[in-house]
């Protein structure tokens, strides 16, 4: 049957599948099943009615437990079925994340019927709406979302590749290849991994019926050509058509092009959502635009830049704040500045978020920043945030961005060159920070901005260590995008170099952090600044980067763990908004040890609990010098790739050997999730 | 014995004790899980223990929390719900309704009267599984749906 077929194709194409070939004959048995809810009644009948459908179930009380399980098993699950009312986490967040992180389809219940609570639902992307009793014959169509879901992308995929050999494409490819890999593979995490992966199913693949699409892995470079694209036609005249020719990539596909579009949208709409960030979220404000907003944002990250030197800090956090809207005047920074970075996130964010909450390969940069890998995928974010380190939440937005933003960042904060690794790294091509940015000289890079915005945010923070307030608006944007920078954006922040704005950085980076937090992905983004502003800070405790990093699956994530444990903190703060379950304040207090000049740090205590957020802050300042590789990143956006290697060498400068497995690349945005 | 299991059952339902979901759960049961339902209906009764002590508890306090107590009572209507306990679900219903006007004494009314229908119907289908323990296996073919 033709179902048949599809499954098989997507057992067999889809790398992530890793049962498939064993289910594919069988489907829709064997269907791994995740189902998250706290009501433990619910959660054995529905184990129950699931297993009666043969599928393969796991159960999960808490979300945070459940997004572990699936950051771990990147392609162990095939659909996530999640309670809408949950204790420790909004359902709808976790719905988002997992969306954005590892593009599964997620089915949403509730025994609330209310058409407000199901059109919620829809517009957060779940699949599916079930009204609780739940009955058997509503759990047995559910893998209907799943073959549609993996249907479309092989659809984009086979587009692009018609005819061409796929693997062939993909393996050349690499980085053009988009990875929709339909088992909601990681975003881009891993796009190292996945290509190799690819390569892999590409064997498979091309046996199987053309459904099959190479993977298209929105690296931060892609994601900057998008949004460049996109920005040049206007967000409302954005049409995939046109961004397809605009951007001029060989082997992608309208469709692609029309996915990412869509996540970006949303990413963007998810950021103009954020109302408060008291700084001025005016451009957060137009959110159908995200584009509106971050150009908006530029023109004031421009100006910011111009005064760089002014407010650095500040204003990055101001802009992060509002990025993220957020931004509840935590630090106090003007307002104004605050925008422009959120200019910058956007720019980046919305590479990244087209995504969607894939990370997409922004993502991978906007780890980057710090080393923290963009990949962090809001895992990652999370983890950083866990660090509670409330620089690092804006960067760590930065970060995911892809990196390009930071390296923009970074260059702005050439004290920072910290932060500008990030920038770099994320390469985030929306980090237009104001042209100045590009300069290392930018004492207000807004990187913090850029970064935030798209979670390549990472990009930004390092600049906004000049500004140090900057890296909180870095933060900011992290949250929209999610997570991945959140790791970034801390180090902006902690680009102590900015003695002055360090202070205000950090307010800002709080504020961003919170803000990155709601984003979602930003806790994420935190831990990558944590990291890297741990470098510098002995104190950070690279520990906490540790824990933080845990849940990046990235191995990059990792590897920002050497960062500076400040990088760690800042992920904490990221977390605080958004789930708090980033622990940032394992992070938080190694950033409070360090940081005592921020006193900012409070502000972003959202998560990291205020007290910690001072000395988050402040350690972040103090990680700015250390951040160090983020001057270096200074060059134009380096290459994702260079900005990896760079802030990784700045990192090790700083701390511990950054290895490279902050690989960015791997990170690539397209893990950031959206 | 099983035409007397049975006619519980239908009582139960007759009576609007128990609804369809009860009879979503007890098709589930197999010769894997003999005793799910049981099973459910107990995790459901020791669960919502907590969920009704701190649904009291925030009864107790002045003013009442009418947005917190509507939330606790949609946990505990979604656990009622998933075992098919019908009253109970429907005082539920109602309580929250209560606390959505903001009507104190209807909440605590109608609290009173969700617990003691939580209660009824746990004593029913105390004596309802026993009954089935006591026949068996042999209860499932009469299942009557």
């Amino acid at each position: 049957m033709n179902l048949g077929v599809n499954s098989m194709s997507v057992t067999t194409s889809s790398a992530s599948w890793k049962s498939g070939d064993a289910v594919s004959d069988q489907f829709p048995a064997g269907l791994r099943v995740l189902v998250v809810d706290d009501d433990p009644t619910c959660l054995r009948i529905l184990e129950k009615m699931l297993r009666n459908c043969r599928y393969e179930v796991t159960t999960c009380g808490r979300a945070e437990v459940a997004l572990k399980l699936l950051r771990d098993n990147k392609d162990g699950f095939d659909v996530v079925i999640s309670d809408v009312h949950m204790p420790d986490m909004d359902g709808f967040k976790l719905l988002e994340r997992v969306g954005l992180e590892m593009d599964l389809p997620v089915i949403m219940m509730s025994a609330d019927d209310s058409k407000s609570v199901v059109m919620k639902g829809v517009t957060h992307g779940a699949c599916d709406y079930l009204i609780k009793p739940v009955r058997m014959e509503a759990l047995k169509n559910i893998w209907q979302h799943v073959v549609r879901k993996k249907k479309n992308e092989w659809k984009e995929k086979d587009a692009e590749q018609s005819g061409s050999v796929e693997e062939g494409d993909r393996q050349q490819k690499p980085t053009d290849d988009v990875d929709y890999s339909s088992s909601a593979n990681e975003g881009n995490w891993r796009n190292s991994r996945k290509r190799k992966e690819e390569e892999d199913d590409g064997d498979d693949k091309d046996d199987s019926s053309t459904l099959k699409k190479p993977r298209v892995v929105w690296s931060v470079e892609l994601h900057q050509q998008f949004v460049t694209a996109v920005n040049q036609l206007g967000i409302d005249k954005a049409v995939p058509k046109k961004i397809l020719e605009l951007m001029n990539v060989p082997g992608l596909t309208r469709e692609n092009v029309a996915s990412h579009l869509q996540k970006y949208r949303l990413y963007l709409r998810r950021l103009s959502g954020q109302p408060q960030n008291g700084l001025g979220n005016s451009f957060l404000g137009p959110q159908d635009s995200g584009f509106g907003s971050i150009s908006s944002l530029n023109g004031l990250d421009l100006q910011a830049y111009a005064s760089s030197g002014q407010i650095p800090a500040q204003s990055l956090a101001s802009i992060q704040a509002a990025a993220l809207g957020r931004v509840t005047n935590k630090s106090g920074i003007s307002v104004p500045i605050v925008d422009q970075h959120n200019i910058f996130s956007f720019d980046n964010p919305n590479m990244r978020f087209l995504d969607g909450q894939q990370h997409h390969s922004n993502g991978k940069q906007v780890n980057l920043l710090h080393g923290i890998p963009t990949n962090m995928d809001s895992k990652q974010l999370a983890a950083l945030h866990q660090s509670g380190q409330p620089f690092g939440n804006t960067l760590m937005n930065v970060h995911s961005q892809s990196g390009q933003s930071n390296s923009l960042l970074t260059q702005m904060v050439q004290p920072q060159s910290r932060t500008q690794m990030l920038n770099e790294v994320g390469g985030n091509p929306v980090l237009n920070f104001p042209s100045s940015v590009g300069q290392p000289g930018l004492s207000q890079p807004i990187p913090g901005s850029v970064f935030s915005r798209f979670g390549m945010d990472n990009n930004v923070r390092p600049l906004t260590y000049k500004s140090l307030s900057q890296p909180t608006s870095v933060v900011e944007f992290s949250r929209s995008q999610g997570m991945e920078l959140s790791g970034n954006s801390i180090p902006l922040t902690s680009n102590s170099g900015i003695p002055s704005y360090t202070s205000k950085g950090t307010t800002l980076q709080e504020e961003v952090n919170s803000e990155i937090k709601g984003s979602r992905g930003f806790l994420p983004n935190f831990d990558a600044f944590n990291e890297l502003s741990q470098n510098r800070t002995d104190t950070w405790d690279l520990q906490n980067v540790g824990s933080t990093f845990e849940t990046p699956q990235h191995s990059n994530v990792q590897s920002r763990l050497d960062v500076p444990p400040s990088v760690l903190v800042q992920p904490a703060f990221a977390s605080d908004h958004r789930n708090g379950h980033l622990r940032t304040t394992s992070v938080n207090k190694a950033a409070f040890s360090t940081a005592t000049s921020l006193g900012n740090g409070t502000n972003f205590g959202q998560q990291l609990t205020p007290s910690h957020a001072d000395s988050s802050l402040r350690i972040k300042t103090e990680r700015l010098p250390d951040m160090g590789f983020q001057n270096s990143l200074f060059p134009d956006q380096l290459g994702q790739d260079d900005l990896m290697s760079t802030l990784l060498k700045q990192q090790q400068d700083g701390l511990a050997p950054v290895e490279n497995e902050f690989g960015f690349d791997e990170y690539q945005l397209d893990n950031l999730p959206v | 014995m099983q035409r007397q299991l049975a006619n519980m059952k239908q009582t139960l339902f007759d009576q609007g004790y128990l609804d369809e979901q009860f009879i979503q759960l007890e098709e589930l049961q197999d010769d894997a899980n003999p005793n799910f339902v049981e099973e459910v209906v107990t995790l459901y009764y020791r669960d919502s223990a907590r969920l009704i002590q701190n649904i009291e508890q925030a009864l107790e306090k002045s003013p009442l929390d009418f947005s917190k107590l509507e939330c606790l009572m949609h946990q505990f209507k979604g656990s009622s719900s998933s075992i098919g306990a019908k009253r109970v679900k429907s005082e539920c219903t109602q309580f929250k309704e209560h606390c959505r006007v903001g009507n104190a004494d209807g909440c605590k009314r109608t609290f009173q009267q969700l617990k003691k229908e939580y209660a009824t119907l746990k004593k029913k289908v105390e004596v309802y599984f026993q009954f089935a323990r006591q026949i068996g296996p042999v209860e499932k073919a009469c299942r009557s749906k």
